[in-house]
C-alpha cells in the first residue's frame, strides 16, 4: 500500500492507539493535517502552542497513557518546548510531532524554520529528524516505546514537509522493527537488593516510606499500600505523589518538604530509614541536603538508576520498576516470615481502595483481624500522633474566614470545593500559593487525582492541563485551582475548552499578587514588594470568562462561597470560571525557608510558641 | 594542555554510541548542561559500521563517575560504556606540533623526535612539523620538551584506549562494563 509520509505519519498514530491530540496547524505540518481529517483520531484544535503540550500533559497523567501534540515548524515548535522542559522533569510520556522545512531548506535559515532536535535535546528522553519517510513506521514506534517504557518522558519526532508529501510503501512494524540496541529499562530488582532491603527495614525502629512520583508512574498505589499496611511503616506522599497513598489513611502522614506539614518533614528528619519509592530527592524535599535526615539509612528504589546517589548516597539502591519492585519486597517479608497480624492494619473504606490494587493473591486491605501496630514500631507511631495532634495543618478560621486584608481564606474555599465534589475530583494546579494549598487542604484518597507541575514549576499550567485531564476522564468532575497570575498566562485555552464543549470548572483564587514571590518578599526581602501586584479588578474576570464562552462567577464573601461551587458543579455544558477574591495576607505555612535545614520549619503562627517550647525543651 | 592529561582524577570512559547524525551533540550537550567536565574526548568509527566509538576522558572531581556514567547511559544511542582504568588500559595518543628550529636549535629538536621516536612531518626554513605518537603520559613530557624550542601550533588528539591483553591467555581482560 502506497501511502505519503503524511499518511503513514496518522496511521503509525493510530496504530498506537492514539485517540485524542492536541495541536494547532502550520506550514510546515500541513500536509499531515490533511489525512486527519479521514482519521479516527480526535484533533483538539487550541489557541497557542503551549497550550497544546500542558493539555497532552493532563491527559497523560490521569490516564497512564501518552500525551500527543502536533504543531507546525519554527515558532509552533518552539512554544512546546516549556510543556516538554515540563513533561522532562515530572516524567510524563509525551510525543510531540513537529513539522520543519523541507529537508533541502534546513540549515538555510528557512522561514520559520528553527533547530527544534537540538534545542530539545536537553529537555527531551530522545527526538528523532525524519529524513526518509519510510522510517515513520518504525520512528513512531520507537517514539512511544521510549516515552512510555522505563521512566516515562518526553519525546519529540520533527517531520520535514518533503518527508509528508513523499509516498512510502506502508508496513506494520513489529518489535524486531526496533532500532534501540542502547535502550534496555531495568524493570526488576536485584534480588539481593531486595533481600538487604527488606532487612533494613525489619530492623528499623522509626522508618518511613517516601513515596515519589515513580509510585504513580509504576501504577503501584496499590502495592505501596500493600507494603505499608504488611509493614505498619508510615507513608509522606511527595507533591508529585499525592492520592498515591489515600490522605485518609492512618499511616499517611501527607506532604513533605518546603510547605509540608510539621509531621511529614519531621519524621523524616527523626527517622532511622527512609524507604524512598521512586522518589528523588529533590531540594524542595530535602532543605539543605547535608542536615537532611541526618540518622536515616536509605532504601532507593528508582527505575532511572542515575537517580541514585545523586543527592543521597543509598545505603540500598535498587534500580527497577516501583511495583514490581515492591511486589518483589512483599515476597521477601513473606518469605521472612513477617506475621499478616503483626502489620499496621488500619480501617479502610473499601470504596477508597485504589483501582490498580493487585486484585486476588493477597488480603484484601480491610478483610484483616485486629489492629495491632508491630510493638517495634509502637513508641514511633505514638510520636507521629503526637505531632499530628500538636501541629496540625491550620489556619485563622475565624472572622467569617476572611484574612486581614479583608479576603476570604485561600484555606477555606479549598475546604469548602473539597467537601462540595466527589472524592475521584480531579484537581489541577499552576504554580504558586494556590498550589501549595491545594496540596495541603484537598484530601486526595485516589491516585491520578492530582495533575500539577512539580519540577519545572510552570505557571499557566492549571487551565489546559484541567482541559487535557477532563478529555481524558471526561467522566470525572475536572477542577482547576489557579492563581490570578497563572490564569493569565494560558486563560485562552478555555476558548478551546468552551469550543470543544470541555466543561472544566476554574477555581482562581484571587489576591492580586503574585502571591509566594510576595510571601518570599514579606518574608525575606523585608516587605519590599518589587513588581509583584496585579489588581484585582484588571482584568475583569468574569468578563473575560463570559467573552470565552464560559460562566463567571465572582465570590467576595465567605457565605457565598459554598453556593457558587454549587452553582458550579451543576454546570456541565460549558466550562465555569469562579473568581474568590482571597486575602494577600495569607502565607502558606508551614515552611521551610530555602537552603536551610528541616528541622528550621517555620509552623504557622498560632503554633510557634509551642514548637519553641518543644524546642528548648529539648529534642524531641 | 599540560602534564594534567594524565591526572589520578581523571577516568577513560569507552562509549559505544549509534553511528547516527547528532550523537556527539547529545553526549557534549549532556556534559555541558550537567556541568561536567571533559578532558579529552575522541570520536571513530569502530569495527561495526553501526556504531562509533567515542574515548571520553572524564575529570571526576566535577562529579562521580558513576553519576557520569549513569546520566550518559540514559541517552538513548548510547549502546555500551565501559572504563578503562589506567592500570587496565592500553592508551594512545597523537601529537602534531609546528615548532620554531632556527639553524641554531634544528639540530637539538631533531635529536629529540629522535629520543623519542617521532617523525618530521614537514619542514620550511625556521620552523619543523613534528608528529608522535604514543602514552598520554611519554606525549606530556615531549610537549613540556618541545615547549622551550617555541611551539607555534600544537594539535593532540585526544586519547584512545583499549583493554590490556592477559599475558598468559593473549586475551583481552574484559573492561569493567559500567552500564
Amino acid at each position: 500500500m502506497e501511502l505519503t509520509g503524511a499518511q503513514a505519519l496518522i496511521k503509525s498514530l493510530e496504530a498506537q492507539g492514539v485517540e485524542v491530540m492536541f495541536g494547532l496547524p502550520g506550514g510546515a505540518i500541513l500536509p499531515v493535517y490533511d489525512p486527519i481529517l479521514d482519521s479516527s483520531i480526535r484533533h483538539v484544535l487550541v489557541r497557542h502552542e503551549q497550550g497544546a503540550g500542558h493539555m497532552a500533559e493532563g491527559y497523560a497523567q490521569v490516564t497512564g497513557r501518552p500525551g500527543v501534540v502536533m504543531v507546525t515548524s519554527g515558532p509552533g515548535a518552539t512554544n512546546v518546548v516549556t510543556p516538554l522542559a515540563n513533561a522532562f522533569m515530572d516524567s510524563i510520556p509525551l510525543v510531540a510531532i513537529t513539522g520543519q522545512v523541507p529537508t533541502s531548506a534546513i540549515g538555510t535559515d528557512a522561514f520559520q524554520e528553527s533547530d527544534i532536535t537540538g534545542i530539545t535535546m536537553g529537555v527531551t528522553k530522545h527526538n528523532w529528524l525524519v529524513t526518509d519517510p519510510a522510517d515513520l513506521p518504525r520512528i513512531v514506534a520507537e517514539a512511544f516505546h521510549v516515552a512510555t517504557t522505563g521512566r516515562p518522558g518526553p519525546v519529540l519526532i520533527d517531520v520535514p514537509k518533503d518527508v509528508s508529501n513523499a509516498t512510502m510503501t506502508w508496513y506494520e512494524p513489529s518489535e524486531a522493527d526496533l532500532d534501540l540496541p542502547g535502550y534496555r529499562p531495568q524493570m526488576e530488582g536485584d534480588p539481593e537488593a531486595i533481600q538487604a532491603a527488606v532487612d533494613l527495614l525489619l530492623a528499623a525502629e522509626r522508618p518511613v516510606i517516601y513515596a515519589g512520583g515513580g509510585v504513580l508512574k509504576a501504577r503501584a498505589a496499590g502495592s505501596l499500600l500493600e507494603l505499608a499496611e504488611r509493614t505498619g511503616i508510615p507513608v509522606v506522599t511527595t507533591l508529585m505523589a499525592r492520592g498515591a497513598f489515600p490522605d485518609s489513611h492512618p499511616l499517611c502522614l501527607g506532604m513533605p518538604g518546603m510547605h509540608g506539614n510539621f509531621t511529614a518533614v519531621t519524621s523524616m528528619q527523626r527517622s532511622d530509614l527512609l524507604i524512598a519509592l521512586g522518589s528523588r530527592f529533590d531540594d524542595r524535599v530535602t532543605g539543605k541536603v547535608s542536615d537532611f535526615a541526618p540518622g536515616a539509612k536509605v532504601i532507593h528504589v528508582d527505575i532511572d538508576p542515575a537517580e541514585h546517589n545523586k543527592v543521597r548516597r543509598a545505603d540500598v539502591a535498587i534500580a527497577g520498576d516501583c511495583r514490581m519492585v515492591i511486589d518483589e519486597m512483599l515476597a521477601a517479608l513473606d518469605a521472612a516470615g513477617l506475621p499478616y497480624d503483626d502489620g499496621a492494619r488500619a480501617v479502610l473504606d473499601p470504596a477508597a481502595t485504589p483501582a490498580d490494587a493487585p486484585a486476588g493473591a493477597r488480603p484484601v486491605p480491610g478483610t484483616r483481624a485486629a489492629d495491632r501496630p508491630a510493638e517495634r514500631l509502637a513508641e514511633w507511631r505514638a510520636q507521629l500522633a503526637e505531632w499530628q495532634r500538636t501541629f496540625p495543618l491550620t489556619y485563622e478560621a475565624d472572622a467569617g474566614a476572611t484574612g486581614q486584608g479583608g479576603g476570604l481564606k485561600p484555606q477555606f474555599v479549598l475546604e469548602t470545593l473539597r467537601d462540595a465534589t466527589p472524592s475521584d475530583t480531579i484537581v489541577a494546579s499552576g504554580v504558586g500559593q494556590h498550589q501549595m494549598f491545594a496540596s495541603q487542604w484537598w484530601r486526595f484518597d485516589h491516585p491520578y487525582t492530582w495533575v500539577n507541575s512539580g519540577g519545572l514549576g510552570t505557571m499557566g499550567f492549571a487551565v489546559p492541563a484541567s482541559i487535557g485531564a477532563k478529555v481524558g476522564r471526561p467522566d470525572r468532575m475536572v477542577w482547576a485551582v489557579d492563581g490570578d497570575g497563572c490564569f493569565q498566562m494560558t486563560a485562552q485555552e478555555l476558548v478551546t475548552a468552551s469550543s470543544e464543549r470541555i466543561p472544566v470548572k476554574i477555581a482562581i483564587l484571587n489576591n492580586a499578587y503574585l502571591g509566594m514571590v510576595r510571601q518570599w518578599q514579606e518574608m525575606f526581602y523585608e516587605e519590599r514588594y518589587s513588581e509583584v501586584y496585579l489588581s484585582p479588578d484588571l482584568p475583569d474576570y468574569v468578563g473575560w470568562a463570559e467573552a470565552m464562552g464560559c460562566v463567571g462567577l465572582r465570590v467576595e464573601s465567605p457565605d457565598e462561597v459554598a453556593p457558587a461551587i454549587d452553582k458550579a458543579n451543576d454546570i456541565d455544558d460549558r466550562p465555569v470560571v469562579i473568581d474568590f477574591r482571597t486575602d494577600a495576607f495569607e502565607k502558606v505555612y508551614p515552611m521551610v525557608p530555602a537552603g536551610v535545614s528541616n528541622d528550621e520549619i517555620v509552623v504557622d503562627p498560632s503554633q510557634a510558641a509551642t514548637l519553641a517550647a518543644l524546642r528548648t525543651g529539648g529534642a524531641k | 594542555m599540560t602534564a594534567a592529561t594524565t591526572d589520578r582524577c581523571h577516568h577513560t570512559l569507552s562509549v559505544l554510541v549509534e553511528n547516527k547524525s547528532g550523537v556527539l551533540a547529545r553526549v557534549a550537550g549532556l556534559f555541558s548542561r550537567r556541568g561536567y567536565n571533559i578532558v579529552s574526548l575522541a570520536v571513530a568509527p569502530s569495527d561495526d559500521a553501526r556504531f562509533s566509538r567515542i574515548t571520553i576522558v572524564v575529570d571526576v572531581e566535577s562529579a562521580p563517575l558513576e553519576q557520569i556514567v549513569q546520566q550518559l547511559h540514559k541517552l538513548v544511542p548510547v549502546v555500551d560504556i565501559s572504563e578503562l582504568a589506567p592500570a587496565d588500559a592500553r592508551e594512545r595518543e597523537l601529537l602534531l606540533a609546528t615548532v620554531s628550529a632556527g639553524p641554531e636549535t634544528r639540530g637539538q629538536v631533531i635529536q629529540l623526535v629522535g629520543v623519542f621516536e617521532g617523525k618530521i612531518i614537514d619542514v620550511s626554513a625556521d620552523r619543523l612539523t613534528v608528529m608522535l605518537a604514543g602514552a598520554p603520559e611519554t606525549i606530556d613530557d615531549f610537549e613540556e620538551l618541545i615547549r622551550g624550542y617555541g611551539i607555534v601550533e600544537l594539535q593532540r588528539t585526544g586519547r584512545v584506549a583499549l583493554p590490556r591483553l592477559d599475558r598468559a591467555t593473549g586475551v583481552a581482560e574484559r573492561p569493567r562494563v559500567v552500564a
